[in-house]
C-alpha cells in the first residue's frame, strides 16, 4: 500500500472541499478501497475519511411515501430494518446474498454503489488494463470471463459492476442524490454508472469532489413489496460475486401483470434494467409463457465477450426463475439462503 | 505525521500514536498490543480469520483502517473468556471438536458469539452455515463449528432471553 495523507472530514461541505483535489479519495468503511490499495490497484495520495459525517446514517420514509437511505448506512442495518425490508424485500434479499456477514456490517449505501469491478486483470497490476491505465489493452479480452460482461460491453473493456444491492435498486427507480461545492443534485441510478465506451476509466457521473449523500426510493417503489425476488447464481452457496443474477418485481391486478420491473446483475459495466422484458410483462397473465418471452427480450442484444456465451442463457434462466418466485408471492421471513437458486421455497411463507 | 488516536480494546483505554495511517486494526493490535488471537490470513476481507467486534459487531479487522475507528470500543477473542472461565463458545468449540490446526478458530468464535447475539438463526443449521460464511476454515471443520454454536445457542438460551426481557 502506498503512503497517504489522512484527513477526517467533519461536515459534507469540507469533505467535498477536501475532495475536488487531485489524488484524494472517499474514505467509507474501505472494504473495497482498503483492497484495492493493498494490492496496488489504487494509489490515493489522499484519504478523505467521511465515516463521522454527520446525518448521513439514517433510513428515513419521506413524507410523499418514499425512502431516503443515508450514503453511511450500513448494509447489514438497511437490510435488517423492519419496515425498510418490508417495504422494499428484494433490496433486503440483494444485500444480504452480498460478501459475508463481517462485511456487510461495515460496508455503506455510498461505498457499495461506487464499489469497483472485480475483474480479475483489473486487480492484477501485471496484466493490461484499459481502467486502470487507459490505453494499455485490455488482458481479459481472451482470457477468464466468467464474470465478465455479456451486454453494454465494448471492445476497451469487458467488466461487471459487482453489485447486488444495484440490481433491485435500478428496478425500483432509485436516484443518487449528489452533494458538491456546487451545490445538490440528483441522478437516477439508471443512469449513475457509465457503460465502458472507449473511456473505461470513466465508471460514474461523479466528478472529483462529488460526494453521495443518500440513495432515494421514489414512493411507487413500494407497491411491488407482496411479489419482490432478488435471485443470485454464485459459485458457491454464499460468500461469492453474482455470475448472474436477477430482481424481479410484480405488481398483480385481476390476475394479470399491471407493472413489472426486472434488472440483472453480473452481465455488464452498470446495474442493467431489462426495460423491453418490463414491456413485454405488461398486461400478461404471470405464467411461464410470459416469463420465457421477458426473458428472451431482456437478452436480444446480449453477446459474449470470451468464453461466457453459457452467460446469455443463464440470464434467461435466472429472469425466468427471479419472476415465478416473484409472481408466487414475497415469504413473510427471507429464506436460510437469501436469494440463493439452492433455498427450499416456492414463494409463499416458507417458514410460517 | 503521527496521529495520536484510542482503542477501547476489550475494556481497557489504549492510547497509540500511529507513525503510518496504513495500519489497520489488525496489524495494531498484533504488532502494536501483542493480541496476537486474532489472525492475519488472507489480508483482503475474504477469510474472516481477523474477526473482531467493533462496538458489538463483527467486522473484518484487515479491512478497517485504525485511525478511521478512533475511540472505538473493541472486542478480540483475548476479551471472550473471564479469568480461567471459557465463554460458552469457546466451550461448545472444545467440546464440538470445531477446529483441526486452530488457525481461524478466533475468528470463527467471534464471528459465532456476534451472531448469537444478532438473534437471526433461531437455531437452524442452514441459517447459521449462511451467517458463517464469512469464515472459511482450511481443516473443513465446518461440521463441528456449526454443531458448536448450536450447542453454545442452547446453552446460552436462558440468559439471552433474560437480557432480552
Ligand atoms: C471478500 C469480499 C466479498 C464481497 N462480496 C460482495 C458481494 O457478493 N456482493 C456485493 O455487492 N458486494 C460484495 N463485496 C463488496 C462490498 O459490498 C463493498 O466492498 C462495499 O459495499 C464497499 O463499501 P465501503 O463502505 O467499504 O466502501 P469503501 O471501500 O470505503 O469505498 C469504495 C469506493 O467508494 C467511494 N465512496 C465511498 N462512499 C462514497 C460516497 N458517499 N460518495 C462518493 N464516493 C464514495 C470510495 O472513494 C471508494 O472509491 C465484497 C467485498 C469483499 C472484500
Ligand atoms: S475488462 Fe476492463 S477492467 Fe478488466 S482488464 Fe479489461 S479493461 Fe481492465
Ligand atoms: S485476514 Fe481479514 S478476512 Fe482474511
Ligand atoms: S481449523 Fe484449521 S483452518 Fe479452521
Amino acid at each position: 500500500m502506498n503512503p497517504f495523507d489522512y484527513t477526517r472530514a467533519g461536515s459534507v461541505a469540507e469533505a467535498v472541499a477536501a475532495g475536488v483535489s487531485p489524488g484524494a479519495t472517499f474514505l467509507a468503511a474501505g472494504t473495497n478501497l482498503l483492497d484495492l490499495m493493498k494490492g496496488g490497484v489504487t494509489r490515493p495520495d489522499r484519504l478523505i475519511d467521511i465515516t463521522r459525517l454527520p446525518g448521513l446514517d439514517r433510513i428515513e420514509t419521506l413524507p410523499d411515501g418514499g425512502s431516503r437511505i443515508g450514503a453511511l448506512v450500513r448494509n447489514s442495518d438497511l437490510a435488517h430494518d423492519r419496515d425498510f425490508a418490508k417495504r422494499y424485500p428484494a433490496v433486503a434479499e440483494a444485500l444480504l446474498s452480498g460478501a459475508s456477514a463481517q462485511l456487510r456490517n461495515a460496508a455503506t449505501t455510498g461505498g457499495n454503489v461506487m464499489q469497483r469491478t472485480r475483474c480479475a486483470y483489473f486487480y492484477d497490476t501485471a496484466s493490461a488494463c484499459n481502467k486502470r491505465d487507459p490505453g494499455a489493452g485490455c488482458d481479459a479480452r481472451g482470457g477468464e470471463t466468467r464474470l465478465n460482461a455479456i451486454l453494454g460491453w465494448s471492445e476497451h473493456c469487458v467488466a461487471t459492476h459487482p453489485s447486488d444491492f444495484c440490481v433491485p435498486l435500478v428496478a425500483l427507480d432509485a436516484v443518487v442524490e449528489i452533494e458538491s461545492a456546487a451545490g445538490r443534485r440528483e441522478v437516477p441510478l439508471e443512469a449513475f454508472h457509465q457503460l465502458p465506451g472507449d473511456t473505461p476509466q470513466i465508471e460514474t457521473v461523479l466528478s472529483p469532489g462529488e460526494l453521495i449523500v443518500a440513495i432515494r426510493l421514489p414512493p411507487a417503489a413500494a407497491v411491488f413489496s407482496g411479489h419482490a425476488r432478488y435471485l443470485k447464481v454464485r459459485d458457491r452457496t454464499s460468500y461469492a460475486f453474482a455470475v448472474v443474477s436477477a430482481a424481479a418485481a410484480l405488481r398483480l391486478e385481476g390476475g394479470r401483470i399491471a407493472e413489472a420491473r426486472v434488472a440483472l446483475g453480473g452481465v455488464a459495466l452498470k446495474p442493467w434494467r431489462a426495460r423491453a422484458a418490463e414491456a413485454v410483462l405488461l398486461g400478461a397473465a404471470p405464467d411461464e409463457a410470459a416469463f420465457r418471452a421477458a426473458a428472451e427480450a431482456a437478452l436480444t442484444e446480449a453477446r459474449p465477450s470470451g468464453d461466457n456465451a453459457f452467460k446469455i442463457e443463464l440470464a434467461r434462466r435466472v429472469i425466468r426463475r427471479a419472476l415465478t418466485l416473484a409472481a408466487a408471492g414475497t415469504p413473510d421471513r427471507l429464506p436460510a439462503l437469501p436469494a440463493s437458486p439452492f433455498a427450499v421455497q416456492s414463494g409463499v411463507p416458507a417458514y410460517a | 505525521m503521527a496521529f495520536p488516536i484510542t482503542l477501547i480494546v476489550n475494556g481497557t483505554p489504549q492510547h497509540l500514536v500511529l507513525e503510518d495511517a496504513r495500519a489497520t486494526i489488525l496489524d495494531v493490535l498484533r504488532e502494536r498490543l501483542d493480541l496476537t488471537g486474532t489472525k492475519k490470513g488472507c489480508d483482503r476481507g475474504q477469510c474472516g480469520a481477523c474477526t473482531v467486534h467493533i462496538g458489538g459487531r463483527r467486522i473484518n479487522s484487515c479491512l478497517a483502517l485504525a485511525i478511521s475507528h478512533d475511540g472505538a470500543e473493541i472486542r478480540t477473542i483475548e476479551g471472550l473468556a473471564v479469568g480461567d472461565a471459557l465463554h460458552p463458545v469457546q466451550q461448545a468449540f472444545i467440546e464440538n471438536d470445531a477446529f483441526q490446526c486452530g488457525f481461524c478458530t478466533p475468528g470463527q468464535i467471534m464471528s459465532a458469539v456476534a451472531l448469537l447475539e444478532e438473534a437471526q438463526t433461531d437455531g437452524d443449521p442452514e441459517r447459521i452455515r449462511e451467517a458463517m460464511s464469512g469464515n472459511l476454515c482450511r481443516c473443513g471443520a465446518y461440521a463441528g463449528i456449526t454443531e458448536a454454536i448450536l450447542k453454545a445457542e442452547q446453552r446460552m438460551q436462558p440468559s439471552v432471553q433474560g437480557e432480552a426481557a
